[in-house]
């Protein structure tokens, strides 16, 4: 594989840029392989690439219906945290950002992590207590957190209202100054790049249609391009679980839901950070180009239609505009919509199934974009060693079962009803 | 914009309902001994279907009344509203 460097770009320049390799390649499908990942997103082509690197299994196909990186690695806000209280969360969030540090140099590939901090507003004093609480949590997982009164939260936004007349007044903010964002596609072109020079294939425009299961057993799975056989599956496919688990006569504890983004015309720069509204679910970062990227709630229905509708778009900016009145002033540039595999408790679930040899990855809710390296490295080890690490361990499948349940926002089962 | 003809009060806007979730759940019946699965069926696993899905709405700012929806998941076609004890053929 050719190596992004000023080198090779001045290099190039001489050939006016047209025999650069290209960043992966088409396959035709194989007849078998050891593992079989279903789903080209971010998790599903970074478990692929830590396949690769940190197992050396490298007979590996990435399965994708439509093209790489199309679903929600294309579509979320960017925004990567670990600002969790629970362990869980906390430790496995933790691990990803590591992850996150390394992952331009790690990939050869400018993902251009930008660590610009987020800030959870608060406009209580009940807030700030929880906010110090899990600010402590925090801390005691090696997780950076500064709680910020309201002039010190002043000092970094003095956009946002700060006027006595509001209904939700800023009281003060939980800070993670080493959150930040990352340029979203990049992190999927990066892990698809090097999975494929490790040998990779990646298969796209190819439809899972079945799968090949006996004596509770995976032996393959039956797609568009034909049967593929494999010793192990694992499924990485977010808002369509629901759909591929009824082929696998199973019936899990997600739904999936729709979740909208947005952004602004381009503006100067004017926000540093990324800022959450404590009073609502809004959140907004701007991103390089300049545009006001925001999001917040789900539709709240049922939905796959991977495109939103106006009444919770304007329900989250009616919150935005609380927040910081400027934005009022803008323009809306773009918005957009992806689907979310909304688990009942609101992490996620990364797992040994009942059958053997099926893995799944699943229940991001509104958080898979920062999970991704993380992600993929747990789901990586648990194909790998057929067995989950410690990382990964809280979030099994029969937590639900059991009563260990991870409800990092008290949201319980019904995550969409916040 | 979605539009519900609650069997109450006719064609309103989503904006005047909240969800309520698969309708085509049943919670298990009283006194009768459960396992864990059928408790876990009822309280955490769902089908989340694509395409035609029977789900409750409560027309909160109306007459408050649940009511039964059969939507599209997919293309969010509104087929036909129930009230919430009629049954669904």
């Amino acid at each position: 594989m050719q190596k992004y460097s000023i080198f090779n770009l001045v290099k190039n320049a001489f050939s006016n840029h047209q025999n650069w390799d290209l960043a992966w390649k088409d396959p035709t499908p194989k007849e078998e392989y050891d593992v079989v990942i279903i789903g080209g997103g971010g998790h599903g082509l970074a478990t692929a690439y830590y396949l690769a690197k940190e197992h050396n299994i490298t007979k590996v196909a990435i399965i994708e219906k439509g093209w790489i990186g199309g679903g929600n690695v294309g579509r979320n806000t960017t925004i990567i945290r670990s600002n969790y209280m629970h362990d869980e969360n906390g430790l496995f969030s933790e691990f990803g950002m590591d992850l996150w540090r390394k992952m331009s140099q790690d990939l050869n590939y400018n993902v251009m992590f930008s660590p610009r901090g987020i800030i959870n507003l608060a406009h209580s004093d009940a807030q700030m207590n929880a906010y110090a609480r899990r600010g402590n949590s925090m801390r005691l997982n090696g997780i950076d957190a500064v709680l910020l009164n309201r002039e010190q939260v002043k000092e970094i936004i003095p956009m946002a209202d700060f006027s006595d007349n509001v209904r939700f007044p800023i009281f003060g903010g939980l800070m993670q100054p080493s959150a930040g964002t990352a340029r979203h596609d990049a992190v999927a072109w990066g892990y698809a790049r090097q999975a494929d020079s490790m040998g990779v294939d990646i298969i796209q425009n190819c439809e899972v249609i079945g799968f090949d299961v006996s004596a509770g057993k995976i032996n393959g799975i039956r797609t568009s391009r034909g049967n593929i056989k494999a010793k192990k599956v694992g499924l990485c496919v977010a808002g369509s679980t629901n759909i591929l688990a009824e082929k696998l006569n199973m019936t899990l504890p997600i739904e999936t839901h729709l979740l909208q983004a947005c952004v602004s015309e381009p503006i100067k720069p004017v926000l540093d950070n990324v800022v959450t509204f404590g009073a609502g679910h809004f959140y907004v970062s701007q991103s390089d180009k300049g545009e006001m990227v925001m999001g917040g709630d789900l539709d709240g229905y049922n939905s796959y239609a991977q495109r939103g509708n106006l009444p919770t778009l304007q329900h989250v900016l009616t919150e935005g505009i609380a927040m910081m009145p400027f934005l009022s002033k803008l323009k809306m540039l773009r918005t957009w919509g992806g689907i979310m595999d909304m688990s009942m408790d609101g992490s996620p679930i990364i797992d040994k199934t009942h059958i053997e040899g099926l893995y799944l990855n699943c229940g991001w809710c509104y958080g898979g974009f920062k999970a991704t390296p993380a992600s993929g490295w747990t789901f990586a080890h648990t194909i790998a060693q057929d067995r989950v690490h410690e990382l990964n361990a809280g979030y099994s499948l029969n937590r639900f079962s059991t009563g260990h349940l991870i409800d990092e926002k008290g949201l319980g089962t019904k995550t969409w009803i916040s | 914009m979605l539009y519900i003809n609650c069997p109450h009060c006719g064609m309103r806007s989503q904006n005047e309902f909240s969800y309520g979730g698969d309708a085509s759940v049943k919670r298990p019946e009283l006194n009768k001994e459960l396992s864990d699965q059928e408790w876990d069926n009822f309280v955490y696993n769902r089908k989340s279907l694509r395409g035609k899905h029977l789900e409750f709405w409560q027309h909160i700012s109306g007459c408050r009344q649940w009511i039964k929806v059969e939507r599209d998941t997919a293309t969010h076609e509104i087929f036909k509203t129930f009230k919430a004890d009629e049954e669904v053929a």
